[in-house]
């Protein structure tokens, strides 16, 4: 990272810092400060908006870390955000669990899923990868479904009950921006801190050339099911969230729209950057709360096209840009970023 | 004997429309190396153009399909000029992305014209009239829609081996440098490659279109069912793709049939697990030697 000159590291410890200033330090304590006060100065729909990103976040940094960093494509995500959430609902309903007991379970019900599905990618790469989880995105929801309906209520919706604490009841918008955001949060820097580590070195020198890591003594087999393990084991904690925070449980909610719309916010911020699934994440659900609104106000303009405007708008708009992105800035918007605060910085010496 | 029979034969009349479906995957994977996940909607195109030139321009049956045919060349040579040839050389991702990408904008493009709605044709595009043979009677539309599909099927087959632009096209398949210094455009058979393609897909949507009605959210469920039988073929073989139609087509059928009816949904993805557990180059792809 560049630094203004005259900020030197004297140890270690320094040199490893994830924060490095002073400046960044107040930053960051500023943001917190300000993300723990949202839920009192917005309104009910942005902190709903709110509570979706920060959901959305932790599946996305699953999938950040399967396909960013150790370069597995999935498109699966959304079936394993399914695991987690059904297993949150049924425990809840039928084996009186808590929701702080289910969502420890669902986590790990959801990772071991997603082990079986990633058993593939022994042989698998690339395309061929891409349509094994293609089919656990299409097999997943079918047994949820189909197997035992009478159970997972089958196509109609389940609905799952409000988490506690003592005497708290989290059943409004705000009071479950406390429970997912500190969550969102606690991900996010288990994710930035993994990616340092050994763990994800060995994640990157996969996904850069697989052979070659072998033969530098890299488990292939070990650190690929690990990605998948971590990768589902995330979305499980995102689809145990999901299904409190709705306090409902439908198997439509996750299709593979879902999934790609997933993999399209990771692309968007940039792949294998942290802050850059944060990024996605954000600018793609506030798209889609704009286009919404946009698309309610043309829709009373002309009453006769609201439906098709209604349904269009967002996934047009929304794979057009995933298309503008691969082709013009494939680094996502992180990449832009540090283009942008380097030329900042340079000024008036810099070419951006 | 006659249930088997009615189940066997009209898995084949299914199969043989997903192997005309899954040609067009594997003329596109073989010259430029992609993998079509866009096909669902691709199916689409064909379906709803030849739709609203029935309905809203009541053009006669043949003019609808033969317009619906240019505007499906038209998109295919569009999605090969904005979407595949800005990515040519980048990683797998980016293409595996650019098709999700693509397949999503065409799904909002078609919810906003056409709204969320199944629409059925207004006027017979196959003759409906079931056909029945030893005991089994089969829907018309299937009938006729199974010998149009072999039909174009051999067609394509015998352009892509027989003609100077299937030679084209196969040089392109072998190296795409050798075959631009033998004089072959190789943009131009990426843009021929697609155009067929979309054509075929087009074909496929009308075919499935007329049997079962063209909606935004099921029409491309059976597209994608594609995917399974170009893999479990090979994805370089045309061949397999037309055994694997058959094969996946009758397996369907008869689990669907005899097992639950509601397992034919998820069949052709339990065979696609399995062929990627235990033979991921399909039956008759090629086995890939990998070398640093």
């Amino acid at each position: 990272m560049d630094r203004p000159c005259g900020s030197f590291d004297e140890n270690y410890k320094q040199d490893s810092a994830i924060i490095r200033t002073r400046t960044q330090w107040g930053w960051l304590i500023a943001f917190l400060i300000l993300l723990a006060t949202l839920p009192f100065i917005t309104s009910a729909q942005i902190l709903s908006t709110l509570n979706f990103i920060g959901i959305t976040l932790i599946a996305v940094h699953g999938l950040n870390l399967l396909t960013g960093y150790a370069g597995q494509i999935s498109l699966g995500q959304a079936a394993f955000v399914a695991v987690g959430g059904y297993t949150t609902a049924l425990l809840n309903i039928h084996a009186g669990f808590s929701f702080w007991a289910a969502l420890p379970v669902s986590a790990l019900s959801a990772g071991i899923v997603g082990l079986i599905f990633g058993l593939p990618s022994l042989r698998l790469k690339g395309f061929y990868l891409a349509m094994a989880t293609l089919a656990a995105q299409f097999i997943i929801p079918w047994c949820i479904v189909n197997i035992r309906p009478d159970i997972t209520g089958g196509t109609s919706a389940l609905i799952v009950p409000a988490p506690r604490l003592g005497g708290i009841v989290f059943n409004s918008q705000q009071s479950m921006f406390y429970i997912i955001m500190p969550m969102a949060v606690l991900v996010t820097i288990f994710v930035k801190n993994l990616v340092r580590t050994k763990v994800g070195r060995a994640f990157i020198a996969i996904r850069d050339n697989d052979i070659a890591a072998e033969i530098m003594g890299v488990n292939i087999f070990r650190y690929k099911m690990l990605a998948f393990f971590l990768c589902s084991l995330l979305a499980g904690i995102a689809g145990s969230l999901w299904v409190s925070w709705l306090r409902a449980v439908d198997a439509d909610y996750f299709t593979l729209q879902e999934s790609i719309w997933f993999l399209g916010m990771v692309v968007i911020g940039g792949m294998g950057s942290t802050a850059g699934a944060v990024m996605g994440v954000t600018s793609v659900r506030f798209m889609d709360l704009g286009v919404k609104t946009a698309a309610n106000r043309l829709g009373e303009l002309y009453p006769s096209a609201a439906t098709g405007i209604f349904a269009g708008l967002g996934p047009f708009l929304f794979g057009f840009i995933i298309l503008i992105f691969l082709i013009f800035e494939p680094h996502g918007l992180m990449h832009r970023w540090i283009l942008l605060k380097n030329s900042y910085r340079l000024w008036p010496f810099s070419r951006y | 004997m006659d249930t088997f029979l009615q189940f066997f034969i009209s898995g084949i009349l299914n199969g043989g429309i997903y192997a005309l479906i899954g040609i067009g995957l594997v003329l596109i994977f073989k010259a430029s190396g992609i993998f079509n996940f866009a096909v669902g909607q691709l199916l689409l195109v064909g379906a709803f153009a030849t739709w609203a030139f029935l309905k809203w321009l009541e053009l006669p049956v043949w003019l609808s399909v033969l317009l619906a045919m240019v505007v499906a060349a038209l998109v295919g040579l569009i999605i090969e000029r904005l979407v595949t040839r800005p990515l040519i050389g980048q990683p797998v991702l980016s293409a595996v992305m650019a098709l999700l990408a693509l397949s999503v904008m065409l799904k909002g493009v078609f919810a906003f014209i056409f709204g969320p709605a199944t629409v059925s044709y207004p006027a017979d595009v196959l003759p409906g009239t079931p056909v029945s043979l030893s005991g089994a009677s089969f829907s018309g539309e299937l009938t006729w829609g199974f010998l149009i599909a072999v039909i174009v099927f051999g067609i394509v087959t015998l352009l892509f081996y027989r003609s100077r632009i299937g030679l084209a096209m196969r040089g392109t398949a072998e190296d795409h440098q050798l075959a631009q210094a033998t004089g072959i455009n190789v943009k131009h058979i990426f843009a021929i490659t697609w155009m067929a393609a979309v054509l075929v897909a087009a074909i496929g949507g009308i075919i499935i279109g007329s049997k079962v009605g063209i909606g935004i959210h099921f029409t491309p469920l059976l597209g994608v069912k594609v995917i399974p039988v170009v893999l479990f073929g090979g994805l370089e073989s045309i061949k397999g793709c037309f055994v694997a139609g058959l094969i996946v087509g009758i397996l369907e059928s008869i689990v669907g049939g005899y097992v639950d009816p509601n397992l034919m949904v998820i069949t052709p993805y339990a065979i696609l697990l399995l062929v990627l557990l235990f033979r991921p180059y399909g039956l008759f792809g090629q086995k890939r030697i990998e070398r640093i």
